[in-house]
């Protein structure tokens, strides 16, 4: 099968490779740009781990062909902090202690960026809702659920 | 089609660590010359929080601060012998071995540290903040790290200590059946409010009131992180959870996360927890272990607010909406018992 030539943003940065047609692109970030941080789950959508933002918008990268994101912007948890300083969102699941095992956490805290990006300000439903496509294990999702609303208002640590 | 609202609760008593083979664990700890102190451990931290109770154990029995700990468990193949992470058993095992190994540790560096300062080791003591001094005389003091450069390049002394936590194995009674299988036990008592939809046959969580009794919270922001995850993992078992849910052909069985169910953030609901702390008299500092407990009480606390909601006691897992249901058409309607 030939190589197809991909190019498009990630974390704000060109990039350019070459996959093969039909490679998804949760393979084609952790494989052929490095890119460790959307984990693989169960890579048919039923698990959230993946999931990255395109072009600001939740998508689940085991479910997206590579090329789709050609001349698009793909966000992964590796572009979240800014330079040194976790991301608010980051404090909060910190402060929050909404991790435990860490699986899940890179795919909860893209669904709870997706969400502040579009409604700073969301209800407890509206979290609950953001996250519904993800699974957690270990924190009974309260945690996490209470650390998206930190961040929404404001309530982090330095 | 009625909701039911039904209220039950279970209590538990659970055993710390497991009778097999004594269930040991090892820990070494060891000074580099920086002055900062490294535990070698076997076990395993799955996200529960052991490398940071160890780390906590670990400072507080050499008398240095928690920053200057580090916990390494990167490799079983080298590192000091442990059963597992399993069992409830992490801190109470491990967490004694580690003091163990720590107090070895101790006795060296206050040794060492008495050769500098010219004094006798039983006339010193740490301040928690990296330094040690001759008890009443705070000015005459010595940082551990200068100790440490000490002891590496002058005294030719290791600043290490070796611990393990071993339980004398008991045998079982040919006669009786009679054995102690554990010589450490914590409690729980978990009331559990559910609705059940007497047309669907489901089950929601409506709240959870719980208390646990688990010796001394080493550190209890971890200890209420297991709790209240553990206690969604015991609905999970209690209401969704099953490899095969038409045994004994596992042809039917879930394939993924699509059909092997799990409550999702939706389906949480209130969790109310009271840690009541009485410590144990054989663990690290007092401290039991909060692990597989958290799961435990859910389940039949459970089961028995489905029986008072509906008036059917379901005894196989999961309890299903098929066989909450199956069970009312049996018994001719859903019959709410008194409400406790």
């Amino acid at each position: 099968m030939s190589k197809i030539p991909l190019q498009f943003r990630h974390n704000g940065r060109d990039v350019a490779i070459f996959v093969d047609g039909g490679t998804n692109l949760l393979v084609a970030l952790r494989e052929l740009i490095g890119d460790m941080t959307p984990k693989f789950g169960c890579g048919q959508g039923g698990c959230g781990t993946c999931s990255v933002l395109i072009d600001g918008e939740l998508h689940l990268s085991c479910l997206t062909l590579a090329e789709t994101v050609a001349g698009r912007s793909v966000e992964t948890l590796d572009g979240m902090k800014q330079g040194p300083n976790l991301h608010p969102l980051q404090r909060a699941f910190a402060d929050n202690f909404a991790a435990q095992c860490g699986y899940c956490t890179p795919g909860m805290l893209m669904a709870a960026k997706a969400l502040l990006d579009r409604n700073p300000s969301p209800s407890r439903d509206e979290v609950v809702e953001a996250i519904s496509g993800n699974i957690c294990r270990c924190t009974g999702y309260e945690p996490i659920v209470n650390a998206i609303l930190a961040a929404a208002g404001g309530r982090v640590s330095a | 089609m009625t909701r039911h609202r039904g209220r039950g609760m279970a209590s538990i008593n659970y055993p710390i660590g497991m009778n097999l083979g004594g269930d040991p664990s090892q820990a070494l700890v060891h000074s580099n010359p920086s002055g900062k102190f490294t535990v070698a451990l076997s076990s395993i931290d799955l996200g529960q929080g052991m490398k940071s109770v160890t780390r906590q154990i670990c400072a507080e029995t050499l008398g240095v601060p928690v920053e200057d700990v580090y916990v390494d468990t990167a490799d079983s193949d080298t590192g000091p012998h442990c059963m597992g992470s399993f069992a409830s058993r992490g801190t109470h095992r491990v967490g004694n071995a580690v003091m163990a190994a720590a107090r070895e540790a101790r006795g060296v560096m206050m040794e060492a540290a008495a050769e500098e300062l010219e004094v006798n080791a039983a006339d010193l003591e740490t301040d928690g903040r990296g330094n040690i001094h001759v008890k009443g005389a705070p000015h005459r003091s010595i940082s551990t790290k200068d100790v440490a450069i000490a002891a590496q390049f002058k005294q030719g002394k290791t600043i290490s200590g070796r611990g393990i936590f071993l339980v004398p194995l008991s045998n079982v009674d040919p006669e009786t059946g009679e054995m102690s299988p554990a010589t450490c036990y914590a409690h729980a008592c978990l009331v559990a409010e559910v609705e059940v939809d007497d047309e669907t046959g489901e089950v929601a969580m409506v709240r959870m009131d719980s208390a646990y009794e688990l010796g001394r919270a080493l550190n209890p922001r971890l200890v209420e992180q297991q709790l209240v995850g553990g206690a969604w993992m015991g609905v999970s078992h209690a209401l969704y959870e099953t490899p095969e849910p038409y045994y004994p052909d596992p042809a039917h069985g879930p394939r993924d996360f699509v059909e092997y169910l799990m409550p999702g953030p939706g389906d949480i609901c209130p969790h109310d927890i009271a840690v009541l702390e009485r410590p144990a008299p054989d663990g690290p500092f007092g401290a039991k272990g909060p692990g597989e407990m958290c799961a435990n009480p859910v389940l039949p606390a459970v089961a028995n607010a489905i029986f008072n909601a509906v008036g059917v006691r379901i005894d196989d897992l999961p309890i299903t909406p098929e066989k909450v249901l199956r069970a009312i058409k049996a018994q001719g309607g859903a019959r709410p018992q008194a409400r406790r």
